[in-house]
């Protein structure tokens, strides 16, 4: 017990949230702001308390069901920037349509701190516990646009895939357990490590918790969901949904695949080998079809997570470092992108398709700048930081021998380029159909500002992050 | 005398039954979420067999967890159920439609 201490912000996020969901039932519809403010206190806080952890020496606590390194207090870190700026944009969105406006925090400070359970989990029972508080956070939130159709048809839809993706990764782990006879990852790993033959239950058990993470991660062919999640739920859930999860869920698959089943390797590369392809392939072939923005984003973001699983494939710490960095990269750039697209859907209008983005330059410079920003990252041009991404990941796997999946994503991120430059242009040379001038508040505007200028930023200096990165895995 | 392999196979055929009732049913939502409860058992089925011939308590800790989180999951599955039973009058699988691409 002496080493509790470790786990400050998950404690203080815990209780914190309990504080703001009783507040929440007691306060009344004109004093909701004082959820917001609450809610985004917690996370500055929370913030505060896990960054001053970085540098600190690895330790476990609670007999080894949870651990604090250098990659746990980066990607919490991480985690708590990117949902700062997630709850900033959905403000507004939240307020106009008066969905349930308490819940969107309340639920979304619990998934958030399954995030940060997940980030730090050292054991597959507390892996499981982390995924699960975040994925049954994710369901309800997609749901709370009680009164609209699509929005609970993809909650059950979400709900049933996402159900057995963990059902799946659950009987993944009862074979490994039975395999090792132990739960803790970093024992599996010397119990493995140990054996002479290869043992047939814990590969048996490695595929199904391969699937289960494809599931969760939206790879191809494993990505039904995705699209009409994305499409189906409120925008502010999307972006939700869209941004930090996607650093927990590479959180998750270090945890399991490096951590645990590193003896494995040469199995779980051939099987993400494949993953990896057909996203990239998929993700970018359909999102070219798509004209539906969140749509549109969905597959681009199934191809992502094929190049953020390019890196893992390297089996190295180059690679996994190279991982890391696209995972917190894309998030912040994905954060920009669905950030203008609430701040676009006020005045009980929803910006949803892409003509909605037609001569945007023209209705607001600003956010049209910052949209394109983003797409020109999505879409790995330099000086932004997409390409950076891009390039390390690209580069762990030539380093790794596999030259023809690199080939697969350099071809693909040029087909993918057609999607997001059509944005651009329709932004800033086609005629506005809605010619009104679309404001967003002050501080919306600054937030925006500030991450289109971070994601310029990261690219010219990569290094702020990448360090980080590299001494995660040194 | 019963032995390892027994329970396995137990816990897998309730695993595989389960996945039929979640890709083959085209009727009723409420099937689903059977399955999905089917599922969870199934796996601890394994924990347990595994836990009990290891002669290891863990496995038996995760399972009281695995329980706990199903009744979550159950009690979240079936608010969403009746949200959309609330917007569509249908918990129909087959109506699940309108969202694709």
């Amino acid at each position: 017990m002496d080493n509790l201490a470790i786990a400050t912000p998950e404690i203080f996020m815990l209780v914190a949230t309990c504080v703001v969901l009783v507040v929440s039932l007691f306060i009344n519809e004109n004093n909701r702001t004082i959820i917001y403010w609450s809610s985004q206190a917690t996370l500055l806080v929370t913030l505060l308390l896990a960054f001053s952890q970085i540098g600190d020496e690895a330790m476990t606590a609670f007999e080894g069901a949870y651990g604090l390194d250098a990659m746990s207090t980066v990607l919490k870190s991480w985690i708590l920037i990117v949902s700062i700026g997630g709850f900033l944009y959905s403000r507004d969105y939240i307020n106009e349509r008066k969905i349930a406006r308490g819940e969107y925090y309340v639920l979304g400070l619990f998934g958030i701190t399954g995030m940060m359970i997940m980030v730090s989990a050292i054991n597959m029972l507390t892996l499981y516990l982390g995924l699960e508080l975040l994925a049954l956070s994710l369901y309800a939130m997609v749901a709370l646009y009680r009164d609209n159709s699509d929005a609970s048809e993809a909650a059950m839809k979400y709900f049933v895939l996402g159900a057995l993706a963990s059902g799946m990764l659950l009987y993944g782990m009862s074979m490994i357990y039975g395999a090792t006879g132990s739960l803790g990852l970093s024992s599996i790993h010397d119990i493995l490590a140990g054996k002479t033959d290869q043992s047939v239950g814990a590969r048996f058990g490695l595929t199904f918790v391969i699937v289960g993470i494809a599931f969760k991660l939206g790879a191809v062919p494993f990505h039904m969901w995705v699209p009409d999640v994305y499409d189906g739920a409120p925008t502010c859930v999307t972006l939700f949904i869209g941004t930090a999860p996607k650093i927990a869920a590479f959180a998750m698959i270090i945890r399991l695949l490096v951590d645990g089943l590193e003896t494995l390797s040469v199995d779980w590369q051939r099987m993400l080998a494949i993953l990896a392809a057909l996203s990239m392939v998929v993700g970018n072939l359909l999102a070219i079809a798509q004209t539906n923005l969140k749509r549109m984003l969905a597959y681009s973001t199934i191809s992502h997570v094929g190049f953020l699983l390019l890196g893992i494939i390297a089996a190295n710490p180059e690679g996994y470092s190279a991982s890391m960095f696209y995972a917190i990269t894309y998030a912040f750039t994905t954060l920009a992108a669905f950030g203008v697209l609430l701040a676009l859907s006020r005045g009980g209008y929803e910006a949803v398709h892409l003509s909605d983005l037609a001569g945007l330059a023209k209705r607001n410079m600003l956010l049209a700048s910052v949209m394109m920003i983003a797409m020109i990252s999505l879409a790995g041009v330099p000086p932004m930081v997409g390409f950076y991404a891009k390039l390390v990941v690209l580069k762990a796997a030539v380093g790794a021998d596999f030259l023809w999946l690199a080939i697969v994503g350099v071809a693909m991120s040029v087909v993918g380029a057609f999607y997001y430059l059509r944005i651009i242009k329709l932004m800033f040379f086609d005629e506005p159909i809605v010619p009104v001038s679309a404001a967003a508040s002050p501080d919306v505007s600054a937030g925006l500002a500030i991450n289109g200028a971070a994601v310029v930023l990261l690219g010219v200096f990569p290094g702020l992050i990448m360090t980080a990165c590299v001494a995660a895995f040194s | 005398m019963l032995t390892l392999p027994h329970y396995l196979t137990l816990g897998a055929i309730l695993f595989c039954l389960s996945m039929v009732g979640i890709f083959l049913n085209r009727k009723n939502v409420i099937i689903l979420l059977m399955s999905i409860e089917l599922m969870l058992l199934s796996v601890n089925m394994n924990f347990v067999a595994f836990s009990r011939f290891l002669e290891e308590g863990s496995g038996q800790v995760f399972v009281f967890f695995i329980l706990t989180v199903a009744a979550a999951e159950a009690a979240i599955g079936l608010a969403i159920l009746v949200v959309l039973f609330r917007n569509r009058s249908t918990i129909n699988v087959a109506d699940l439609d309108t969202l694709k691409g």
